[in-house]
């Protein structure tokens, strides 16, 4: 199921975040519903659906810098997340899409969904900061 | 929950909601609070770490603890537990939190109308005039969920 290529960071790792499958280059990840990612009874904390989609925005970023060429260390400078409807207790998805890839910056737009990935539970706008790979 | 006037009081009510779920698998912890804010500690963990070989608190980590003391200055700041869902989170990181270093989230309800509340909010790992991030929140007051279909 994982794809090697797709190296999740261990707070991922740790949250039980999984890449479910790569599409066209693009990582999907998903999470299982559990106590750790529980907010409110029988739903899901809005903090581990804003880290399922942060992590899919720099797995997505990650993959395209990899199938260019390029090395950088990446370093967050915003997230905006917009939350849609309630998570509820059930497995969670999430994809990126590069809205633009500049040379220092990058801007990534990414949705979770539960059931129906045409209905978003939360979006969210990141801003990344691509420094140099030693730096 | 509540203090002996009746008040939603933080430091009493934060131990049994953080105590569970995701707050309780991220290890929260009540720190102080005044009149509109609160502030809650995430202690450093190795499995929280953003980037193999570098011990630094990952970024998602903190928007957990930012969304959680938002929702208790709000409760904090009208006296009294209501349900509230998270509309819209802003959070710009400053700098990364240093190497195994606590976060402190503190978070200010400014504004609260009939539907509404106003959040802002700094994390910080020991100077709070040095922060970590800056976050800025909407909530949408809720008796019963609108989103829930």
């Amino acid at each position: 199921m994982a794809d090697p290529a797709v190296d999740l960071t261990p707070y991922a790792r740790s949250l039980g975040i999984q890449v479910a499958a790569v599409e066209d280059g693009t990582p999907v990840l998903t999470i299982d519903f559990g106590s750790e990612v529980e907010g409110r009874p029988q739903h899901l904390h809005g903090g581990a659906t804003s880290g399922l989609l942060e992590t899919a925005g720099y797995a997505l970023l990650r993959a395209e810098l990899a199938r260019l060429g390029r090395e950088h260390r990446l370093k967050p400078i915003n997230i905006t997340v917009e939350f849609l409807a309630a998570g509820k207790s059930r497995r969670t998805f999430a994809k990126g899409r590069i809205n633009r890839l500049g040379r220092r910056n990058a801007n990534i737009a990414v949705e979770a969904w539960q059931d129906d990935s045409n209905r978003p539970i939360a979006t969210a706008i990141m801003n990344i900061l691509m420094g140099e790979a030693g730096e | 929950m509540t203090s002996s006037s009746g008040q939603f009081d933080p430091s009493a009510a934060a131990p049994f909601m953080l105590r569970h779920g995701h707050p309780g698998w991220l290890g929260m912890a009540y720190h102080a609070h005044g009149p509109d804010w609160v502030e809650l500690k995430l202690p450093w963990r190795e499995d929280l770490i953003g980037q193999p070989g570098m011990p630094v608190l990952a970024s998602g980590p903190i928007i957990s603890l930012m969304d959680m003391a938002s929702g208790l200055s709000i409760w904090t700041t009208l006296g009294a537990l209501r349900p509230y869902a998270t509309l819209d989170l802003r959070v710009d990181y400053q700098r990364p939190a240093r190497e195994r270093a606590a976060v402190i989230g503190h978070a200010q309800c400014y504004k609260t109308t009939r539907s509404a509340a106003f959040v802002r909010g700094v994390a910080h790992d020991g100077d709070p005039d040095d922060p970590v991030a800056q976050i800025a929140g909407v909530f949408m007051s809720i008796e019963r969920d609108p989103r829930s279909g």
